[in-house]
């Protein structure tokens, strides 16, 4: 992270494989677990914490949609779809039969991954260009079913409103309340998720991304990995679903249409496949360019466009910027923001002796 | 005909005349996926601006034939812009980043025109007659004949070209196997830019149409979405495919929203495909028409 090392003095596989390679890297970690779970909430005001909410949620989406497109090759357009299985879930049990968040949480998750695993039966036979539509297909079809059973949305407006969760009797409610909340989820996931790209898992996942026919021919079963792979990824999008219910109170199937699934692509894809801080950057880039795009529109828009339209020109703002920046780093920078980090860290780790 | 088998007739009629104009936009994807192996996600939103290219040059009052061609050669312009300056980087990189690409492009292309042109529907008033034309005992929009005659043309015409002329055999070969293609002296990149203009002018002739029958606005990239169910039925790279695929769809459709949505209560005609799709997916991945493709390491 933030350190230059003297040499590679890595002599075992377990070294190499460390999470924390340098003690330094260990107390660097700390600090900024210790900036964000103390400072930053403490600091700032409480709008700046809904923003950081919405990105530690979206980390969580984003870190399970990488571990997809990202670690296994395995494309999905219908990520959010997941999410709204999820967050439908915990709803339904929350309303109905008033079980607490601990238990709504994995069971939201569980369930996604099910129907996760499901979706992703047809990739042992298709894969690229054909996986692709059938995930979008998936996309529509839930959301469809969803949208017409009333057992599972709730009645006409397909909307579930949901208490907020409480911990040992303490409603979690604030802003404030809530940062604490959702940075736990998002640590959980940083963490697994870089656990298990390290382990026999996350190596076979590599290894069918790169070549899936040489993956199978070296003893991986790709289809088992492969619906594992859907079935994680699925997972995090369900409790990152679970997580939005939470945090606005509501399960709506809006909150989940294609568009977010396109925001999430977008997510693992400007900050970088196959990589956990990738994620992180990419999920924070996305969810805080938004609040930017709107802020400068409300401020300038008002010169070239009609006052009343400015909320509509914002959105179709968003689409545009977003949309160019997805092929300017497919085209420039194709390993993301991750990987402009990384090139501003080699070129320190070096300076200025840069030879 | 009347009663039960004069509405089956009806819904029939109207599926395979709705499906001619699916084959129509269906048409364009096909002719990219076939030469250049790269799949067009934005080929909803292509119709699009067609249509409000279509719709803005009659709004400065060109006569109809000018702003008829206007569309095609912006359409055509666009795509090869788009061919040079975000397809060709992307050639070699996995199929992943070529999908990408075209979903980005068709975020931006749907969040353009409220910005630029404004997001209210515009029209475009071709010299055809509203009434619908009596057929059989049901009847058909003007609009949609048209589609369908032009959709035929259009399958003329590319049979035509890729059976007889010497480009359209290059392309072939192009298409079948890149590097022999380039041993025998094509110009491979070349005809990447002659299919992605191919796709931009079958865009522009559904745009026209789609957008004359439905009005222009940003809900017109969503035909877009019936294009996967079409194409995955028929086979990505076939061309006949396109069109059965086309008519599949569009009866499906119009069947299942005849008899299904009295009982669920409306939307099957977006869902129906898609559970077709997936059920041809899971058999014949490849689709009816489509060349399996062999995998070598």
């Amino acid at each position: 992270m933030f350190y230059r090392e003297a040499g590679n003095f890595k002599t075992t596989y377990a070294d190499d494989m460390a999470l924390f390679p340098l003690p330094l890297t260990r107390y660097a970690a700390m600090v900024l677990l210790i900036l964000f779970a103390l400072i930053v909430p403490l600091v700032l005001h409480e709008y700046y914490l809904s923003i950081f909410n919405l990105i530690f949620i979206a980390i969580v989406g984003a870190l399970g949609l990488n571990i997809l497109v990202g670690w296994t090759g395995q494309i999905s357009i219908g990520h959010a779809a997941f999410m709204s299985v999820g967050a439908y879930t915990a709803a339904n049990l929350a309303t109905r039969l008033d079980l607490p968040f601990w238990i709504t949480l994995p069971a939201g998750g569980l369930m996604a991954a099910l129907i996760g695993a499901i979706v992703g039966i047809p990739s042992l036979r298709i894969k690229g260009t054909y996986l692709a539509i059938a995930t979008l297909a998936s996309q529509l079809i839930i959301e469809w079913i969803i949208n017409h059973t009333p057992a599972i949305s709730g009645g006409a407006s397909a909307s579930i409103e949901v208490a907020r969760p409480t911990i040992l009797g303490y409603e979690v409610k604030t802003q404030r309340d809530l940062y604490f909340f959702t940075f736990f989820f998002a640590v959980i996931a940083i963490v697994a998720t870089m656990n298990l790209v390290r382990s026999r898992i996350g190596r076979a996942f590599i290894a069918i991304r790169d070549q899936d026919i040489a993956a199978e021919i070296i003893g991986i079963n790709i289809f088992r990995y492969k619906l594992t792979a859907f079935a994680i990824s699925s997972f995090y999008a369900g409790v990152c679903g679970v997580l939005y219910t939470y945090y606005f109170g509501i399960a709506n199937y809006e909150a989940f249409q294609i568009v977010v699934s396109i925001d999430y692509l977008a997510m693992v894809i400007i900050g970088g496949l196959g990589s956990v801080l990738g994620s992180v950057l990419g999920a924070a880039f996305v969810t805080a360019l938004p609040v930017v795009i709107r802020l400068v529109v409300e401020a300038f828009g008002g010169y070239i466009w009609d006052a009343a339209a400015l909320s509509a020109i914002a959105a179709s703002m968003r689409l545009v910027i977003f949309g160019a920046l997805i092929i300017f780093f497919l085209v420039v920078e194709p390993e993301g923001l991750a990987r402009l980090w990384r090139n501003i860290r080699n070129y320190f780790r070096v300076w200025p002796f840069s030879y | 005909m009347d009663g039960e088998l004069g509405f089956l007739f009806s819904l029939l009629v109207s599926g395979l005349s709705i499906g001619m104009m699916y084959a129509l936009i269906a048409l364009g994807f096909v002719l990219v996926y076939k030469a250049t192996d790269a799949i067009n996600f934005a080929q909803g939103e292509f119709v699009m601006l067609a249509g409000f290219i279509c719709a803005t040059t009659l709004v400065y009052e060109l006569p109809l034939w000018l702003a008829l061609l206007t569309t095609v050669v912006l359409m055509v312009a666009f795509s090869f812009a788009l061919e040079r300056i975000v397809l060709r980087p992307l050639l070699g990189r996995p199929v992943v980043a070529v999908i990408m690409a075209t979903i980005g492009l068709a975020a931006m292309l749907r969040g353009l025109p409220p910005i630029t042109i404004g997001a209210q529907t515009k029209t475009i008033p071709l010299p055809i007659g509203d009434e619908p034309v009596e057929f059989l005992g049901t009847s058909l929009p003007q609009i949609q004949i048209l589609g369908i005659v032009v959709t035929i043309l259009c399958l003329a015409a590319f049979t035509w070209f890729f059976t007889k002329s010497r480009m359209g055999v290059a392309m072939r070969a192009v298409a079948d196997n890149q590097q022999v293609a380039m041993a025998m002296g094509i110009n491979v990149e070349r005809y990447f830019a002659i299919a992605w203009a191919m796709a931009g002018v079958v865009a522009a002739l559904g745009g026209i149409i789609w957008g004359s029958m439905l009005g222009v606005d940003t809900q017109l990239a969503l035909v877009g979405l019936k294009v996967f169910p079409v194409v995955i039925l028929g086979g990505l790279d076939s061309i006949v495919g396109a069109v059965v695929g086309g008519l599949i769809v569009g009866v499906v459709e119009s069947v299942a929203a005849g008899y299904l949505d009295p009982v669920v209560g409306g939307g099957t005609k977006d869902f129906a495909p898609y559970v077709l799709m997936i059920v041809a997916l899971m058999f014949k991945p490849y689709g009816l028409f489509g060349k399996r493709r062999i995998e070598r390491i």
